[in-house]
């Protein structure tokens, strides 16, 4: 085996939050009535186009979920194979370019010299202090400052034409699709779509996917010659540190809300329906931990952890198992945070249900109380569910910047945009300005905020029947 | 209405016992005060004799929660729950990690805090409500389309950024305000704008959106349609029937914010440097100086809770449909 797959804690979380989305998709598809409102979703040209930019996010990030650790090269005659003892994700291995080629410091987007100067030893023995040309940016340029102009457009258009072949071929497969289950041409389903007489708006989606593998491609043709989006301090790319912090953003949008579900589900709609004593406390503890500032709650937590695992530092294997544990912990101190909110919309869902006809019929027939949670509670409350969990995310992703800058969010050593962000704002005080790492923390956060927040609206407007 | 204000408040005491336990289990039950001793005092090569030392210069060397070897009420007194956790009910912070009185530096540093989330608050509420207004009176346009846009996009940007392109345009390239600092008394101000404007400009995003919502809920009441009718101008209709009944919501959600003002935005003080209660709180995060996030947790809580009262009291003066009992 030249490899073996690792899992961390988190990915498991992600491997179920996987399963438990394909085993609602499926028990869904089956249903008319939990179908609909997605069929809304998925006719609103909003719906259709940031679905495919978070489709993009979410491929990357599940890219990087996946982590295993090489064998290393055999030296002993012994048949025991030995991994290295670096995690890597499936998303290293594809960019391992990227991850390779550091420079010294600082340089800018397409750039094919250093952004500081240096001292330059000369053929003749002369020392000059000039820009040294970068060692991986743009270094098959013989004479950078003719060819780089064509160098770009050339390899730009060479990606756009692969990309564009790369879509056509997708937009194929997918016309073929859609014509198999009409029974019908292929020229008819095109002819339809074109004239925006399908019921999913395939203009929008297949045009939207157009843009994002055109610019994927034009990126990755791009990418493996210069650094498009510059290196940063210590000469990392940070393209790569970009995608490689889509994993974390993604990670601390959907894991806190997963983690917090079933506290909040529990005690919100126990509150609701029995009532009396049981609603008492349990509005007693969410009041309580409310009425704490969540950052502040979220601080005390992490300077707990930041104790404990200093002092216990012998308890993990390696840097990335740690910081990998302080994002779980982050996820559930945000989630302990954040769950009251759900917790009361519950609660007064349940409120007024038990009151409803035919919970009361069921209850006078003896029904047991769990049957009838499990059978008309619950089900008549996972639009709220749901319409939260997509509200709650883009809010998560931003806390997740602010969280590392005050020096409480995920591990120092992990990439994520918060950290960028908190690693980069000095150097706008710096002359001549770096504004590259904020440019792109801000470019990828955005988009996938900006798509979070549009696509919340579409699922609000979708299942809530108000 | 006083005997409400009386049970409520009454309700407020288990509340912030539960807050107090809840930070006393976090501080000294998960991590001992061993740990934190050796937190502070770095982590390799300490000797039990130097934590020892440490524990006694910061009080932390009682019993947790009863103390043996004292005589009468001592017993429970002379305990670490009752000397950092008990006193914190009659606002006793006591001395922080490097030896300060934190009730002083807090009654000190609430007056920068003030003076920018005041002003953050009153014209952040002015403009967005006019905002609002104005995307309500063109609803159903291109100008209401194209605003929620532009309401939904500057709401998808972090705050970091606000403040981040604020003090690189408005400073560094123009040269208008200082980056960040502080002065003293009326000297401030200069230093104040800058965080001001980012503030606002921050909160439009949310605010807007959330006020535009409650306006057009309130425009599809039966009441509108009846003024409507009878003739009035849309003007008169915003103006004197929706802004007025929609104030109540949005006056209620004022109120509960009012007294965490006295906490400050940890984020925006620490970046323009002001010296208030956010970047205290900041600063006792980075130097993991647990006796001052412990005070301002409590605080915190204590101010949130007085907010609730407030919220429902402002409910009871500006809407004669709710009635206490």
């Amino acid at each position: 085996m030249p490899l073996i797959p690792v899992v961390l804690w988190t990915d498991a979380l992600v491997f179920l939050l996987l399963a438990l989305v394909l085993g609602f998709g499926l028990y869904a598809a089956r249903h008319e009535h939990l179908r609909a409102p997605w069929r809304r979703v998925v006719r609103s040209r909003v719906g259709v186009a940031t679905l495919v930019v978070l489709m993009a996010y979410a491929v990357v990030g599940l890219l990087d979920t996946l982590h295993l650790r090489l064998a290393q090269a055999q030296q002993d005659e012994s048949r025991e194979v030995r991994y290295s003892p670096e995690v890597l994700s499936l998303l290293d291995l594809a960019l391992s370019g990227l991850r390779a080629r550091q420079e010294k410091t600082y340089s800018a987007p397409f750039a094919t010299h250093l952004y500081v100067k240096e001292a330059i030893d000369q053929p003749d023995g002369r020392v000059v202090r000039d820009y040294p040309r970068l060692t991986h940016g743009g270094a098959h340029l013989t004479d950078p400052a003719s060819q780089r102009g064509l160098d770009i457009a050339w390899r730009s258009a060479l990606g756009l034409t692969k990309g564009l072949i790369f879509w056509a071929l997708i937009s194929l497969g997918i016309l073929w699709l859609i014509a198999r289950r009409r029974g019908v041409s292929v020229t008819d389903v095109r002819r339809l779509i074109l004239a925006g007489r399908t019921e999913v708006p395939w203009v929008t989606a297949l045009g939207m996917l157009g843009v994002m593998l055109a610019l994927a491609f034009v990126a990755g043709e791009l990418a493996t010659k210069y650094h498009i989006l510059g290196t940063d301090k210590v000469g990392e790319d940070v393209f790569f540190q970009t995608l490689k912090s889509i994993r974390t953003g993604l990670l601390i949008g959907t894991l806190t809300t997963m983690v917090m579900l079933p506290a909040a589900i529990l005690l919100g709609i126990a509150a609701g329906y029995f009532r009396g004593w049981v609603d008492d406390v349990i509005q007693y503890l969410y009041t309580t931990l409310n009425s704490i500032p969540g950052v502040l709650l979220i601080a005390a937590v992490i300077l707990m952890l930041q104790v404990y695992m200093s002092n216990h530092a012998e308890s993990f294997e390696s840097l990335v198992e740690r910081a990998d544990l302080r994002l779980l912990f982050l996820c559930l101190i945000l989630g302990v945070t954040s769950w009251t909110g759900l917790c009361r919309l519950l609660r007064g869902e349940a409120l007024k249900l038990r009151e409803i006809d035919y919970v009361q019929a069921s209850q006078s027939l003896g029904v047991g109380h769990f049957t009838v949670i499990a059978r008309h509670i619950l089900p008549n409350v996972m639009h709220i569910v749901l319409i939260t969990l997509v509200l709650d995310f883009s809010g998560l992703v931003l806390a997740e910047a602010v969280l590392s800058y005050v020096n409480i969010g995920v591990d120092p050593t992990m990439s994520s945009w918060g950290n960028m962000i908190n690693s980069a704002r000095l150097e706008l005080a710096r002359d001549p300005v770096v504004w590259w790492s904020l440019a792109a923390a801000f470019l990828f956060m955005f988009s996938l905020v900006l798509a979070a927040n549009l696509f919340a609206d579409v699922v609000r407007d979708a299942f809530d029947p108000r | 209405m006083s005997a409400y204000i009386l049970r409520r408040v009454l309700y407020a005491i288990p509340i912030l016992i539960g807050v107090n336990l809840l930070t006393f289990l976090l501080f000294f039950v998960v991590s001992s005060p061993d740990d934190m001793a050796r937190m502070h005092l770095g982590e390799k090569r300490v000797t039990d004799e130097a934590v020892q030392i440490w524990k006694q210069e910061h009080g932390y060397d009682r019993p947790l929660l009863y103390n043996p070897t004292a005589d009468g009420t001592a017993r429970l007194t002379d305990t670490i729950f009752f000397q950092k956790s008990v006193k914190l009910f009659v606002f006793q912070f006591g001395a922080s990690d490097d030896g300060r009185d934190i009730g002083h530096d807090i009654s000190q540093r609430m007056w920068p805090s003030l003076a920018i989330a005041i002003p953050v608050l009153l014209v952040g509420l002015a403009f967005n409500i006019s905002f609002a207004l104005f995307i309500v009176f063109f609803r159903g346009t291109y100008i209401d389309i194209g605003s929620v846009v532009l309401l939904v996009a500057m709401l998808s940007i972090s705050s970091l950024f606000y403040i981040i392109g604020g003090q690189f345009i408005l400073s560094k390239v123009f040269h208008l305000v200082p980056i960040s600092g502080y002065d003293q008394g009326l000297n401030a101000w200069k230093f104040l704008i800058l965080p001001v404007i980012v503030g606002v400009i921050g909160g439009i995003g949310g605010g807007t959106r959330w006020y535009r919502t409650l306006f057009l809920e309130e425009i599809a009441k039966d009441y509108v349609r009846t003024a409507r009718a009878k003739g009035l101008s849309e003007r008169l209709v915003l103006f004197r029937h929706v802004l007025r009944n929609a104030l109540i919501p949005i006056l209620t959600g004022v109120v509960v914010v009012l007294p965490l003002l006295f906490m400050g935005s940890l984020i925006t003080e620490s970046f323009f440097g002001i010296p208030g209660l956010g970047s205290y709180t900041i600063d006792a995060i980075s130097n993991q100086d647990f006796a001052i996030v412990r005070s301002m947790v409590f605080l915190g809580a204590v101010l949130y809770i007085l907010g609730l009262i407030l919220t429902d009291i402002s409910y009871t003066l500006v809407d004669p449909r709710v009635r206490l009992q």
